[in-house]
């Protein structure tokens, strides 16, 4: 953890990854995301935007090329990783305190010191009243914050999230986006965000990949200047809307060149 | 909700309907029985003759059905625990169901009455054979269900754990054990209903022990060679008793492990 600032956290080179005898699903990926980094990445469906994240945490092996996540291959630096899917994935026959704990469980972590972990991630969610609830009895929203404590509970560096909001409806989206980096101001972590609405890349990040589909490559990078902390008020600065705007313009393009 | 709304009157109606039609039932059994000719009546007795078998033959039947609910239980409990270890075995990989399953079938369709005699060879007659054949009648459809609950656990779930390297040790019994429950217990259920007929069916072919106490199914060949109607439908009547206990205790357990969390105990008011 005290590495320098300006070195990068996660280093894609040259990735190219098929499954089997599968398509080319993505051909020489290259990027690097700095610490502090929340990088949103958008593109046509079928561009490989879910693969990269399976791919960083080292779920599935790179066909080609390497990655490096803090200096180390994936499936080493995997205790500095957590990872949000787009379901909430909660095991449904414990209750939320239970669920969040799972990480902490499979790697043994000794339990005295779970509580508190669990109970901070909670409250972090604003879910701290709801420890003993099982997962039917949430809403969607609450839900995917429980799935978020839980990536939370391992107190990861880089957090990789695969259309988290995808399944909500626009206003609890908003919400969380807003909850998102209010917790992210006092954490700090390298983000990865993988999402199908422009509007929420542009509000949540500071760097935006484009992605183009068959097979999926880099097609541009937007830097997103719009000063943190952001708010609700965020949306309605022009600087915001434009941003949107352009982007919007950019992903319309790519899928374009699909066709 | 619906029934919140409904009219009290029907509320009333749809809580007496039950026991109208049980009252109807017993009349209707008093008419055909009135209905039959003299020569006939031996074949059906009327309701009071059977509550009257009850008391005679009190102790018998009690003792005959400890009998078969002792062979029913370790059967039961023997197919439980069983059918929980192959399905363990099982959900191992295809290659493993592919090796096995065929042979497993091949002791479901071999007809129990068929391997009977060849049990009876082997251990004697009495609970050990009755316990067997109880066992091999529940086995079956519990081996299926927890196997199939054991490989149908969510996938995302799955990627969940091996995201944390869980080990193959914890995604078995963290995971998919708990994750199969609701089948576990519809197999469960399933064994619960076969293991006292089960056990009645194997005391009738192979229950004549050696010691004189015969189960259930051992004192229907004693009653109906004796043309005891009253005393036959009497120990029909038990061995239906001992069907719904086995039930009922399987549906608590069920209910223990699942009303919080399944929506097969969803409550509506949620």
């Amino acid at each position: 953890m005290t590495r320098d600032e300006q070195s990068p956290v996660v280093e894609l080179r040259d990735v190219g990854k098929r499954y089997g005898d599968g398509p080319l699903i993505l051909d020489r990926v290259s990027f690097t995301a700095a610490r502090g980094d929340f990088v949103a990445i958008i593109g046509p469906s079928g561009c490989g935007k879910s693969t990269i994240l399976k791919l960083i945490c080292g779920l599935n092996p790179v066909t080609s090329g390497s990655i490096m996540v803090d200096g180390l291959e994936p499936s080493k630096a995997l205790e500095k990783l957590a990872f949000v899917f787009q379901e909430p994935t909660l095991l449904p026959w414990l209750d939320v305190v239970r669920n969040v704990e799972v990480p902490l469980r499979l790697h043994h972590s000794d339990a005295s010191g779970r509580a508190e972990v669990v109970r901070r991630a909670l409250s972090l969610v604003r879910l701290a009243d709801r420890g003993d609830f099982y997962p039917r009895q949430l809403s969607g929203g609450q839900k995917m914050r429980v799935s978020i404590a839980r990536a939370l509970s391992v107190s990861p560096s880089i957090l990789l999230l695969d259309e988290p909001f995808g399944a909500l409806d626009e206003m609890t989206r908003d919400h969380l986006n807003e909850e998102l980096l209010a917790i992210r101001q006092e954490f700090a972590w390298t983000a990865f965000f993988v999402t199908h609405s422009v509007a929420e890349a542009v509000f949540l990040s500071n760097r935006i990949l484009v992605l183009a589909a068959n097979p999926g490559r880099v097609h541009d990078e937007i830097q997103v200047g719009l000063p943190y902390p952001r708010t609700a008020e965020t949306r309605q600065s022009q600087d915001y809307q434009r941003l949107v705007a352009q982007v919007s313009g950019i992903l319309r393009s790519v899928e374009n060149l699909k066709a | 909700m619906s029934a919140r709304t409904k009219a009290p009157l029907r509320r009333i109606l749809s809580n007496l309907l039950p026991f109208a039609t049980g009252v109807g039932m017993i009349l209707a059994w008093y008419a055909v029985c009135m209905g039959l000719s003299p020569d006939q009546r031996f074949l059906l007795p009327t309701p009071h003759e059977v509550l009257r078998a009850f008391f005679d033959k009190g102790p018998t039947l009690w003792l005959a059905t400890l009998q078969t609910g002792t062979g029913a239980i370790l059967g039961f409990g023997f197919a439980v625990l069983l059918s929980f270890a192959m399905g363990l075995f099982l959900s191992l990989s295809p290659l493993v169901r592919a090796s096995f399953y065929p042979y497993l079938m091949i002791l479901q369709m071999t007809p129990i009455i068929v391997i009977a005699p060849i049990l009876i060879l082997w251990v004697g007659p009495g609970l050990k054979s009755v316990t067997i054949i109880t066992f091999l009648i529940c086995f079956f459809p519990m081996v299926v269900n927890t196997t199939q609950g054991l490989i149908s656990t969510d996938h995302n779930l799955v990627d969940l754990f091996r995201m944390y390297r869980a080990t193959r040790f914890q995604e078995i019994f963290l995971l998919r054990v708990p994750a199969a429950q609701p089948y576990f217990f519809t197999g469960l259920r399933i064994g619960a209903t076969l293991a006292p007929i089960g056990a009645i069916v194997g005391d009738y072919i192979a229950g004549n022990s050696a010691n004189g106490q015969g189960g259930l199914g051992y004192l229907t060949i004693i009653y109906s060679s004796q043309f005891q109607m009253g005393a036959l439908f009497a120990t029909a009547a038990v061995g239906c008793v001992l069907g719904f206990i086995f039930v009922a205790g399987v549906m608590a357990l069920s209910w223990l492990a699942l009303h919080k969390w399944h929506d097969s105990f969803s409550r509506t008011d949620t």
